[in-house]
């Protein structure tokens, strides 16, 4: 019994470092092609914005059509993830909140030029001034989360 | 295109897309080994669980969560460090938007993507990817209220 019970938590623990490598290796991913794509500059964003250049629409279309085709395809090819036991599904609420976040949100956005992946991936890039924006969307998480929750 | 010498891409097009699809690939492979799914503004809310005694950053959703969040966010540092010192040849960029921008826009941004639930990552990519209207919504309200913000900022002498 004791020995069941240790070896169950010796499965559990290697489970949860493989998922800590999986999102370890994943972010890596994503944070390459932030810096290709100069996602990571907020000079790039702004220039989107200002309809200079629409380059960032062929970034979104790029992320968003390959992971469609993953998260279409793979739910009905596979039975289960490599390392788990089903697919999580997107929580989707469309109320005011999802309105209101959205638009505070591109506001928050088109002011600064950084949204919260090309925040972290910035730092990879030298660029230590977007450890302003890291706190601001700390405190912008937290402020939400203490004072704009109901339940 | 649109009008006389203007390009659509005045700096390309090519690493933008390839760019994209790398993002995509991260967030495919996270849900191929894990079956997660990786939007990134969650990890600023799940992060407070670690020093916040409140119910709402206690939540399942977030405690048994941050680890690998902070893990994905992690990655996204030494990925773009990887593109540093390779293809982008050790080349460093410092931004020049002023830092109250920064500071202010990461707040408005953040308690925005929170109260949303999702950023352009959370709506724009994974949302999008997994065909829910309500992100198709949110997407279009964002890219409108930021363009409306950039053209305002630019208006009136800001970056």
């Amino acid at each position: 019994m004791r020995r069941r019970q240790d070896t169950d938590r010796t499965n559990s623990r290697k489970h949860a470092l493989t998922v800590m490598l999986s999102a370890l290796v994943a972010g890596v991913l994503f944070g390459f092609g932030l810096a290709l794509s100069t996602m990571v500059q907020p000079e790039a964003i702004k220039q989107f914005l200002l309809l200079h250049n629409l380059g960032l629409l062929l970034v979104l279309g790029g992320a968003s059509l390959t992971t469609m085709l993953c998260y279409q395809l793979l739910p009905r090819l596979a039975r289960r993830p490599l390392f788990a036991h089903g697919w999580a599904t997107r929580p989707a609420y469309l109320n005011r909140r999802t309105l209101i976040g959205a638009a505070l949100f591109g506001v928050g956005w088109g002011l600064s030029g950084v949204c919260p992946g090309p925040a972290l991936a910035g730092l990879g890039v030298g660029n230590w001034p977007i450890l302003l924006s890291v706190l601001g969307l700390l405190l912008g998480a937290w402020i939400e989360g203490r004072y704009f929750q109901r339940r | 295109m649109i009008h006389g010498n203007a390009s659509l891409f005045p700096t390309g097009w090519v690493h933008f897309l390839a760019g994209g699809v790398f993002i995509g690939l991260g967030v495919s492979l996270l849900f191929a080994l894990t079956g997660l799914v990786g939007g990134v503004s969650t990890a600023y809310t799940a992060v407070w669980s670690f020093v916040s005694h409140l119910p709402h950053f206690q939540q399942e959703k977030f405690v048994a969560t941050r680890n690998w969040r902070l893990m994905y966010g992690l990655g996204m540092v030494l990925g773009a460090l990887v593109y540093t010192v390779t293809l982008g040849r050790g080349r460093i960029f410092v931004t020049a938007v002023p830092g109250w921008q920064l500071l202010v826009g990461g707040l408005i941004g953040g308690f925005g993507a929170r109260m949303g639930n999702g950023c352009t990552s959370g709506h724009g990519i994974c949302g999008l990817a997994s065909l829910h209207l309500s992100s198709l919504v949110a997407v279009i309200i964002f890219l409108a209220t930021a363009l409306l913000t950039a053209h305002l900022v630019h208006v009136f002498g800001g970056f």
